[in-house]
């Protein structure tokens, strides 16, 4: 972890905990890094992305994928919005795999899995489900279905098999794993702690997210993630003109 | 898995060719059978499908993927909407395997996958946005441009999280025929990629039947 004292990820301007089966979202600014903690382990955290000046901008997990030919996601990786540019760069990241695939759990999927808990019954332990859980975060910036698209699912794994069956890797993530995720452009990050929608665990696994704030080290044209492709190279080169006006 | 039809050409209540860089949108009819015919090889019919009668709900790949347990459609593959319900169903399938993960190609993708200059080239969603903008009674804009099906694209994924193209399974004559289980709005970009080998460097029309 980069967390030597001399280090500018030392001493967070910010820590938070978000309980399991939960939403929230902000914006980050380019020049920061977003820590992800699975606090407990056993997380599963669905991000979703947008620019907040222009929210038709977002996330796009196949240009993500196909530019960098990977099925996963990890350290030396940037996120591709559909407008070819970077929102952000996986600076740091304990696990080396992370998953784009799967979406996000429903209300029928966890209801069918495990069962169902009303806020009446169960207070702050209700079963939330992660699409309506997106659908809450986004109302908030003006969106809704129509701008939901396939999500990251940090601290989860998903393989396939040579003839493409999925499996989801069970204890995957520890306790403290982390993920820094550097912004290049300012972002509006939509998140949940529900359930991956493949996890196979008897009872609604509900883990909480430590999330920490820093201001990131500059870029430098050496950086691992800007060189790491003529891909990732060219993503940069348009985000840096993106900016070129301000 | 190769999956003849039985369904005869000449039965067909609807035919149309969709020549390379254009875009084709019809309705097909809960019941109806809709098949994409690949005329001359190697060619990438990028589709997206809608609920008919409420466009907010469309064909995801996530869902879909996740639902079945595999990341390659054919027949046999039920294709899920953003809502969890089932939308199509492929009943035949002579190419084997269809990409769903590696997406549309864009006038922005091209830059990064390619170079900076190519951003004036020609790209599915691109068509797409004239489609939708070309039927504003749809209501739909950039919005409703989410993650496709790549008909006749071949993208395998490695069992240590790589991300291939091996294009090549589809040859002239090579077909995919989906029954619609919902009202669905088709909306296809018959890809006009010149980029890469997909379509071997030269985009070639489709054809579009549906059985009633």
């Amino acid at each position: 972890m980069l967390q030597t004292a001399a280090s500018p990820y030392a001493t967070p301007l910010y820590d938070d905990l978000i309980p399991g089966g939960s939403h929230w979202s902000f914006i980050m600014r380019r020049g920061h890094v977003l820590r992800l903690i699975d606090e407990t382990g056993g997380a599963n955290v669905g991000m979703l992305m947008y620019n907040p000046e222009n929210p038709l901008e977002r996330y796009n997990m196949p240009d993500t994928l196909k530019n960098q030919h990977t099925f996963l996601l990890t350290k030396g990786h940037v996120l591709l919005s559909d407008m070819g540019r970077v929102f952000a760069s996986i600076i740091h990241d304990d696990l080396g795999w992370h998953d784009t695939v799967a979406g996000t759990c429903n209300a029928d999927l966890v209801e069918q899995r495990w069962g169902k808990k009303t806020y009446q019954e169960a207070h702050n332990h209700y079963h939330r489900n992660g699409f309506n859980s997106f659908l809450n975060e986004l109302a908030k910036y003006g969106l809704g279905k129509k701008d939901l698209t396939a999500n990251l699912n940090w601290f989860s794994k998903v393989k396939t098999d040579d003839d493409g069956n999925m499996t989801f890797a069970e204890g995957h993530s520890h306790a403290g794993a982390t993920v820094d995720l550097r912004f290049e452009m300012d972002t509006i990050v939509v998140l949940h702690t529900c359930p991956h929608p493949m996890n196979p665990a008897s009872e609604y696994p509900s883990h909480p997210l430590r999330y920490q704030l820093f201001k990131a080290a500059p870029v430098t044209d050496a950086d691992p993630c800007k060189i790491s492709s003529p891909e990732a190279t060219r993503a940069f080169a348009n985000t840096a003109l993106y900016h070129l006006m301000q | 898995m190769i999956k003849q039809s039985t369904l005869k050409p000449e039965n067909a209540a609807f035919r149309e060719t969709v020549p390379a860089g254009e875009y084709f949108l019809k309705v097909v009819k809960t019941g109806e059978t809709v098949r994409i015919l690949d005329l001359e090889g190697n060619q990438a019919a990028d589709t997206l499908f809608y609920n008919a009668h409420n466009p907010t709900e469309r064909y995801s790949a996530v869902d879909t993927i996740r639902e079945q347990g595999n990341v390659y459609l054919t027949a046999g593959s039920k294709l899920m909407s953003s809502e969890n319900n089932v939308m199509l169903e492929i009943t035949a399938d002579t190419c084997g395997r269809h990409d769903t993960l590696g997406g549309a190609c864009a006038a922005e993708s091209n830059t990064t996958r390619y170079a900076l200059e190519k951003k004036c080239m020609h790209a599915c969603r691109d068509s797409w946005l004239v489609a939708v903008t070309e039927h504003e009674e749809l209501g739909m804009t950039k919005r409703d441009i989410t993650h496709n099906i790549n008909f006749f694209m071949n993208v395998p994924v490695t069992a240590d999280g790589g991300l291939t193209f091996a294009d090549g399974i589809s040859d002239a004559g090579k077909y995919v025929e989906l029954e619609a289980k919902m009202d669905v709005l088709v909306m296809i970009s018959n890809c006009p990629q010149l980029n890469n080998p997909c379509n071997g460097w030269n985009p070639t029309p489709i054809e579009v039947l549906v059985w009633s």
